[in-house]
């Protein structure tokens, strides 16, 4: 199928793309790696967009150390995600996260600004920011503010970024000393969207837990920390399971995500104690 | 009548060893030509309205929007394309009873699939095409939908075509024995209902078609992506009133075919019809997502089975209800009730016993219609009979090797005749089954399975033995009354500079057919493989011949092309005979000269007998025969088909928590007859598996209860991919057809037929401790769990 684009044009600086954005009339789609969008546009699911090309925007990527915190440019690539010595020392859970997402060619391409952005409820990213209570940094031709992730997340492709503004940056806090972070997740085949996953962190006693592809959006299981600080995993499972409510589609039900959801949980928790799995 | 091509020492030994693929590197380097890659003077592009419901009236349709797209040519409805093109029914008359109504090209009265074109947009883009059809508006009536295929046939159920009467397309009983006698003196009954999802054939090339009609050569003519060229060009002779003659149909490098490529497909007999209306070059290629509505679907199959054995495990009775829907329309001109057909002849195929019934019910539904894909039938028969096997030695508690080897044909049994009245020319189902037994080291894997059950690790072992229906005769087709040739041809010819040119009927889609028609010549002739030149896929070039399915590439069009090598190989001689005063019989050609056959002194090259035949033909005896060339057809005359046999098995590991299963090794001993080229069976083997490993564990295409198909896209219709592919280990046995001096028969399909059988039994290996078990395909990580009854709803 032929993709039915309104226009492209690819910006000089961040000031160009916002301009270029506010003169699109509302049809102004931010283009970074394509790897959902092209493919969106390639389906004939969207029509009509005129792209703007971000990809040339040299400030908005790489690894940064701000002190307590990690500044992720928004178009840094999935793989370069994966071997960055900073985001290895101090986000591991995005390091490991990029070895289930998708496949090589798409984290040669797709950035870890796409996937906020895009907001896929299936997506690991999104449910990782979640877990480490990220920051999300946005600019518009008004100037830039800063959401916390938990009001960043809205519904299914759904985010808090208003209509003109442009995901620059994601700012992660450096894991404590003795922190443990891991994903865990079961998908039908190598690289395919998970059935169901989740993100455990555990930073100075407490837990955050992110549930991925089990609702309309990453969220955080609170009855399920709140188990998780009390020590309790088995009332941890049960506090999961009942506040989760995932969808049914032709992969799985989602009785079986439920089942999958405690599963995943189990092995999180065997693994931030020193288990193997 | 074989040669024996045993002797590796012999002169021009090709026939047997790996030599390279003429196309590969022009395909590797994307210098292939595709219908896509072609572009004609005054090219037009067609794209289909489709039928967003399953079943619905065609009222008016409104072009008025996208005729004013900037590029738009015109505009076709179903009546404008009848006008051209005559509808078609796909009936065969060998199957008793099976019915189908006209089918036109495009739609004329009522969609009845979700996808089914109805409206047809020219314009001089793809892009221009696609926009304009999104635009073009049609009056559709929701019509009552069929989806259910064991209620198709209630008195309740709408019937989709009043004049058949019902919505049964076609029933096979078969009866042989004393069946309920057998059940009621069993020692044990062992009985399942087995599931096979709805399947289709994901083709890296999707479905293609270029047509050029030309009014001054009253000829048209078609680029198309197809298996069977012959037959295409008698189909668009017949439905646009054309003379078969006056029809070339060109098939160059074809990505993938499966079987999808050998069907009829409306959306591409409309462009051919429209291509005539306009006079002009009309080019359609699916997109990938209009593929999945619009490829034949295959494989969906209800069965209710049971299966008595006496104590020591001796098979008594197979007894076997098969249900299967298959759309709408029987697809033309194959028809639609094979594939039950099929699993009616092949069930119980490996094993020798007397009692067996099967019965196929064949009913039509709102879906995309379905039809041939690679290993018709093979897949659904070897599960039923091979869990079965596995189910009744799990009962008599015994080893799943042991109970097989009580009930294969032995190897000395042949020629057999097998309960469902098929017939086995030679077989070695115990031979392969020993070689695969020790190929995987059965009793370490045995060990293996038990140390990991001690650390909580399920794994599983599961053997699957098969036949595979190959090298067909006219009994499949031809006899029903469809101008679909069993037959096949090859010429071949030595230009003046002593290279050789081979034309055959039967095509290459990627499997390696020139390269194994170029060794077989070579072999034939006494040249090198790179001396020679393959020609296939153009109806006027070519000798006439049915082309490449069934697993008849080899089979047929290599024999053809070896009895006709060996022909010019005689003419060639008869000239050096005379040039060098000699006789042929004290002649010989190796490696592209006239040798001494004694001492292999070269006499003269091929290049100069060339030279001397063509251009100095005055120096030679008047009278000589000097036609460098020469044609031979090849038809089986004592079987009905070449059947073959192998036995597969499977190890995997089932995480019983989260229901997944990881395939660890695969293994293959198949029994193709003679083997031309070891790499490229090896290869058809293994790509079989892994499609026979997606019907396991992956695929399967969803409808809702309206008929919407659910998941139409490569996202959602999971096919097997390299990381889920296991090492694949590959044997042989060779029992040569005695039917043809080459003695192949086919190895295109005897993966994908055992594959799904071996991982169903070892998943169920692997369960049976847990008590456990499923039958249902795919074997998804939920039905697993659910068979383990860990999920709560």
């Amino acid at each position: 199928m032929k993709a039915a684009v309104g226009g492209y044009a690819r910006a000089r600086d961040l000031r160009h793309a916002l301009e270029l954005l506010s003169s699109a009339d509302g049809m102004g789609r931010v283009l970074a790696g394509g790897q959902s969008l092209v493919a969106a546009l390639n389906m004939r699911l969207t029509t009509g967009d005129i792209l703007v090309d971000i990809s040339a925007l040299a400030d908005c990527r790489g690894v940064a150390d701000d002190g307590g915190t990690l500044r992720i440019g928004a178009l840094t690539r999935h793989a370069e995600i994966g071997r960055d010595p900073l985001v290895r020392a101090h986000a591991p859970l995005l390091a490991e996260a990029v070895g289930h997402i998708a496949h090589a060619a798409i984290r040669n391409r797709g950035t870890i600004g796409g996937a906020i952005a895009h907001a896929d409820p299936a997506a690991e990213f999104p449910a990782c920011a979640l877990a480490l209570g990220a920051v999300m940094r946005v600019e518009g031709l008004d100037g830039p503010r800063d959401i916390p992730v938990e009001a960043f997340f809205r519904d299914t492709f759904e985010t808090a970024l208003a209509e003109g503004e442009i995901l620059t940056a994601i700012s992660v806090p450096k894991a404590a000393p003795g922190e443990v972070q891991v994903i865990q997740e079961v998908a039908r085949r190598s690289g395919d969207y998970a059935l169901a996953g989740l993100c455990l962190v555990r930073r100075a006693g407490r837990h955050r837990l992110a549930l991925f592809s089990t609702g309309p959006k990453p969220m955080l299981a609170t009855a399920a920390m709140a188990a998780l600080d009390g020590g309790d995993t088995e009332a941890a499972i049960s506090a999961l399971k009942a506040e989760i409510d995932p969808p049914s589609d032709t992969q799985a039900s989602g009785a079986y995500r439920r089942h999958l959801a405690g599963v995943l949980l189990r092995r999180a928790v065997a693994r931030i104690e020193g288990g193997t799995r | 009548m074989t040669i024996a091509f045993g002797n590796p020492d012999r002169p021009n030994s090709y026939i047997g060893k790996t030599v390279p693929r003429p196309n590969a590197p022009r395909l590797v380097q994307g210098r292939g030509r595709f219908v896509d890659d072609i572009t004609l003077p005054r090219m037009a592009h067609v794209a289909f309205v489709r039928s967003p419901y399953a079943h619905a009236r065609i009222g008016g349709i409104d072009a008025a929007a996208a005729k004013a797209v900037k590029g738009v040519l015109r505009v076709f409805t179903g009546a404008d394309i009848a006008e051209v093109c005559t509808p078609w029914v796909a009936v065969l008359a060998h199957l008793k009873g099976l019915k189908s109504p006209p089918q036109h090209a495009l739609a004329t009265d009522r969609a009845t699939w979700v996808g089914e074109p109805v409206a047809a947009v020219l314009a001089t883009t793809r892009a221009a095409a696609e926009e304009a059809a999104s635009l073009v508006e049609v009056a559709y009536e929701a019509l009552p939908v069929v989806t259910d295929m064991m209620s198709a046939l209630d008195e309740t159920t709408p019937v989709i075509h009043p004049d058949l009467g019902d919505n049964l397309a076609f029933r096979r009983l078969h009866d042989e024995g004393d069946v309920e006698g057998a059940f009621a003196g069993a020692h044990a009954v062992v009985s399942a209902r087995f599931r096979t999802a709805r399947h289709t054939g994901v083709t890296l090339e999707p479905r293609s078609i270029l047509v050029d009609w030309n009014p001054a050569e009253g000829q048209l003519v078609a680029w198309h992506a197809t298996q069977a060229p012959h037959m295409m060009q008698t189909v668009l002779a017949k439905h646009l009133a054309l003379p078969e003659s006056r029809v070339r149909v060109i098939c160059g490098d074809v990505g993938g075919s499966y079987g999808i490529k050998v069907h009829v497909y409306p959306d591409e007999v409309a462009t051919a019809a429209i291509a005539k209306i306009m006079g002009r070059p009309v080019k359609f290629v699916a997109d990938r997502l209009e593929s999945f509505t619009t490829d034949i679907h295959a494989r969906d199959h209800i069965v209710d089975a049971r299966l008595a054995v006496d104590e020591a495990g001796r098979i008594l009775a197979f007894d076997v209800d098969d249900w299967t829907a298959i759309g709408p329309y029987s697809v033309y001109p194959r028809t639609s009730a094979i594939e039950g057909n099929q699993v009616v002849n092949l069930c119980g195929g490996p094993y020798d016993f007397a009692n067996y019934r099967a019965r196929t019910t064949v009913v039509f539904q709102n879906k995309t219609p379905t039809c041939q894909y690679r290993a018709v039938g093979h897949p659904i028969a070897v599960a039923i009979t091979e869990g079965l096997v596995d189910m009744a030695a799990a009962e008599l508690g015994m080893d799943p090797v042991e109970i097989r080897r009580r009930n294969l044909y032995a190897d000395d049994a042949y020629p057999a005749t097998s309960p469902a009245k098929m017939r086995f020319e030679g077989l070695s189902h115990h031979a392969s089954l020993d070689k695969l037994v020790a190929l995987m080291d059965y009793d370490a894997l045995r060990a293996d399975q038990a140390a990991a059950r001690k650390r909580g690790v399920h794994r599983g072992i599961g053997i699957a033995s098969f036949i595979e229906l190959t090298n067909p005769s006219p009994f499949m087709y031809g006899i029903g009354g469809a101008r679909i040739s069993a037959q096949d041809g090859c010429t071949v010819r030595m230009d003046p500079d002593g290279s050789v040119v081979a034309l055959s009927g039967v095509t290459e889609q990627g499997q390696g057919t020139e390269a194994m028609l170029a060794q077989i010549v070579a072999e034939g002739v006494g040249v090198s493989p790179s001396e020679v030149r393959v020609v296939t896929g153009d109806t006027q070039v070519t000798p006439y011949g049915g082309g490449t399915w069934a697993s008849r590439g080899a089979g047929i069009g290599g024999e053809a092309a070896l009895q006709a090598a060996r022909a010019l190989r005689d003419s060639i001689l008869e000239v050096a005979a005379a040039m060098l005063q000699s006789e042929p019989g004290r002649l010989d050609i190796r490696a592209g000269a006239v040798v001494d056959p004694d001492t292999g002194e070269e006499r003269l090259s091929l290049a100069e007998l060339g030279r001397i035949v063509y251009f100095r033909g005055d120096t030679l005896p008047k009278g000589l025969p000097r036609e460098l060339v020469q044609t031979r057809h090849f038809i089986t005359s004592e079987y009905p088909f070449a059947f073959t046999n192998g036995v597969q098995a499977s190890y995997l590991e089932v995480d019983v928590e989260t229901g997944v299963v990881t395939l660890l090794k695969h293994w293959c001993v198949e029994d193709c007859g003679r083997i031309v080229n070891p790499q490229l069976v090896d290869e058809q083997i293994r790509g079989g598996i892994v499609q026979g490993l997606g019907g396991a564990l992956y695929e399967e295409i969803h409808y809702d209860e309206e008929g919407q198909l659910l998941n139409g896209s490569m996202a959602d219709y999971l096919v097997p991919m390299a990381a889920e592919t296991p090492d694949m280990i590959v044997g042989h046995v060779e029992t040569p057809t005695k039917e043809s001096l080459l003695g192949a028969k086919g190895a295109g399909e005897a993966g994908t037929a055992g594959a799904p059988a071996a991982v169903m039994n070892a998943i169920n290996d692997a369960l049976r401790p847990l008590g456990a078990q499923v039958t249902e395909m795919p074997f998804t990580p939920e039905r697993i769990l659910r068979a383990l009854g860990a999920i709560e709803d």
